[in-house]
């Protein structure tokens, strides 16, 4: 049975922040959607390859080459970070805390 | 067609007539369009964004390409996409407060396409927030209202798309088909609903949600207008690497000299030959008796047609739901990770350090599905679980795929409800996830398969809709729409319209 605490855990991991009401409805609901996805369980799988794509591609490569994107689309993407451009970089808040 | 007929309820090859008769322009038909969705989406609340003065632009300049000889195609058609497609200079938001004033630098590959091809885009459609659910009452900005009933849900999570076709607010609109977002919203609503191959139609800029069975489909009056739909928007795009070059067919031409047609030299049904396979786990327990009753009628007129039914068993079918609720949460879960209040996008301004940037701003901008979904897939991928959970998965999608290939190499398409039941009143699942997900039982195995399936309408229980779905072999839509030409030349059900 999942616990509140696991809960907790996989959304710190997730980067998610939780209500205590929020982790309260959500326990159960994905316990009861895991406990119902445990019926793969009884599927015998031995010697079955896992489908990770279903086009029969297989490693497409092409050229390590630079595009050249066009610039009005690349200033209307760059445009929309949240805390503003210095130059062409998108500003992030500090990373390293100093002692 | 009645002489009282407005425009905005033509289909795509009545419209194409008329323009390129010269009886009406693109303008008109924008304006009645436009006009339509002034009229009635108060009530229907298909549109997340209306853009009347560029979609007048376009018109103009597809009246213009008209005028120099061009002609056929899509030029001139009015069409609204699915608020997870990229559009450029326009607002995408994917019903998400995530990306409430998102505005899309580029547009999606299909969408360019269909720029090319004249089409002229009128708005935005609502959808359960990044394409999560098959109700649409999980946008958050409100639900979609069925036009059939405003009670009821148009289905999801293309439920704008769908509701805006049923509505005749524009002639075809653009969906996307994870797990039945296409089709579903077209059996709740009424209308014709193509879920193209996986790769058949390319993924670039979409706002990626489970990218092994992310495709680009359409929503229309008729399956013939589908056909027109894929033809422009179907092809290799060097953006996304999962579309194969596969040749595109001139699907107008197959239709026009379908071999499934030797039947009508030979004095037989128009289809006869075609072997339909009827997978016995698909009309079980939990279907509900208008729409057995409904597919019962079906299966008659499909033998009137000619054709062999034949019962089928795809054992594994029931496995697909589960299945579809590891592989989905788990690469939604990685595909939102992008959503980190840095790049573009919500970010909490009372943030104190970089972690609080990340957890406050997706906390406050995810809606309560999103939520769920990205618990589950970190769950299912975290250490300890990914083999029981997230590998097994995997192979149990092996086993529903190559089961089907099989059946498709014996018989020629298969016939199934696209739901189990017509469209529920808005709010009947709010408290039950699990019971909502079950809902996609019929349309989920064509996606974790990665093959081509169409809804088509088939009867109606008490005043709604009820659809049916075609499921063909990988990137063999040409057969599906024979089929459903067919078929639609022998009902009249794609022709009733609810009143608004």
């Amino acid at each position: 049975m999942l616990s509140k605490e696991e809960v907790k855990k996989v959304a710190a991991l997730a980067r998610l922040d939780l209500s205590e009401e929020e982790i309260d409805v959500l326990t159960p609901q994905l316990a009861n959607i895991l406990g119902f996805i445990d019926q793969l369980k009884e599927v015998d799988t031995t010697n079955t390859e896992p489908t990770a794509q279903v086009t029969g591609l297989s490693d497409v490569f092409r050229a390590d080459e630079l595009e050249n994107w066009d610039k009005s689309e690349v200033a209307a993407a760059l445009s929309q970070s949240p805390a503003g451009l210095e130059g062409n970089q998108i500003k992030v808040k500090k990373v390293l805390e100093q002692d | 067609m009645g002489i009282d007929m407005k425009l905005n309820e033509l289909t795509i090859k009545q419209a194409i007539e008329k323009l390129d008769a010269g009886e009406i322009t693109a303008v008109d038909l924008a304006r009645a369009c436009l006009d339509r969705i002034k009229e009635v989406d108060d009530k229907i609340k298909a549109c997340l964004t209306v853009c009347e003065k560029e979609a007048i632009e376009e018109a103009k300049k597809a009246d213009e390409r008209r005028a120099k000889g061009e002609k056929g195609g899509l030029l001139g058609i009015p069409y609204i996409a699915k608020d997870i497609i990229m559009t450029k200079g326009v607002r995408t938001t994917a019903a998400s407060k995530i990306l409430e004033n998102y505005i899309a630098p580029y547009d999606a590959t299909i969408i360019k396409k269909l720029r090319e091809a004249g089409a002229v885009l009128l708005g935005k459609a609502n959808l359960d927030e990044f394409a999560h659910g098959g109700s649409t009452e999980n946008s958050a900005f409100g639900p979609t209202h069925n036009p059939w009933d405003q009670e009821l849900v148009p289905g999801g999570s293309s439920g704008g798309s769908g509701a805006a076709v049923a509505a005749e607010m524009c002639i075809f609109s653009l969906g996307t088909d994870t797990g039945g977002s296409v089709r579903c919203p077209a059996s709740f609503c009424g209308v014709v609903g193509l879920k193209p191959t996986y790769g058949r139609s390319s993924r670039f800029g979409l706002i990626s949600m489970t990218s092994s069975t992310d495709v680009p489909g359409a929503i229309t009056k008729t399956a013939e207008d589908a056909a027109l739909v894929l033809q422009a928007i179907a092809g290799h795009d060097k953006y996304d690497a999962s579309t194969p070059e596969e040749a595109v067919p001139d699907y107008g031409e197959e239709l026009k000299n379908s071999p499934l047609l030797r039947g009508v030299a030979e004095g037989r049904g128009v289809l006869a030959g075609l072997k339909i396979g009827l997978p016995i786990e698909y009309y079980g327990e939990g279907l509900s008796p208008a729409v057995r009753a409904a597919l019962e009628e079906a299966k008659k007129k499909f033998i009137e047609l000619g054709t062999e039914l034949k019962d089928i068993s795809l054992p594994h079918s029931k496995y697909a739901v589960p299945v579809y609720y590891i592989i989905t949460p788990s690469e939604i879960s990685s595909n939102l990770a992008r959503f980190d209040g840095i790049k573009y996008g919500f970010s909490e301004p009372e943030a104190q350090n970089l972690l609080e940037v990340y957890s406050k701003s997706r906390g406050k901008g995810f809606g309560r599905e999103a939520k769920r979904r990205i618990m589950l897939g970190t769950y299912a991928l975290s250490a300890g679980y990914r083999d029981a959970y997230y590998l097994q998965a995997q192979k149990v999608r092996t086993k529903i795929k190559d089961e089907m290939d099989a059946a498709l190499r014996e018989v020629d398409v298969i016939l199934t409800p696209t739901q189990p039941t017509v469209a529920y009143k808005i709010g009947s699942f709010t408290s039950d996830p699990l019971q909502m997900y079950l809902e996609d039982i019929f349309v989920i195995p064509a996606s974790l398969a990665g093959l081509p399936a169409m809804s088509l309408p088939c009867g109606f229980d008490a005043g709604l809709p009820i659809g049916l779905q075609l499921i063909g072999a990988r990137f063999d839509e040409s057969k599906l729409f024979q089929v459903g030409c067919q078929y639609q030349k022998a009902t009249d059900w794609h022709l009733k319209k609810p009143s608004l």
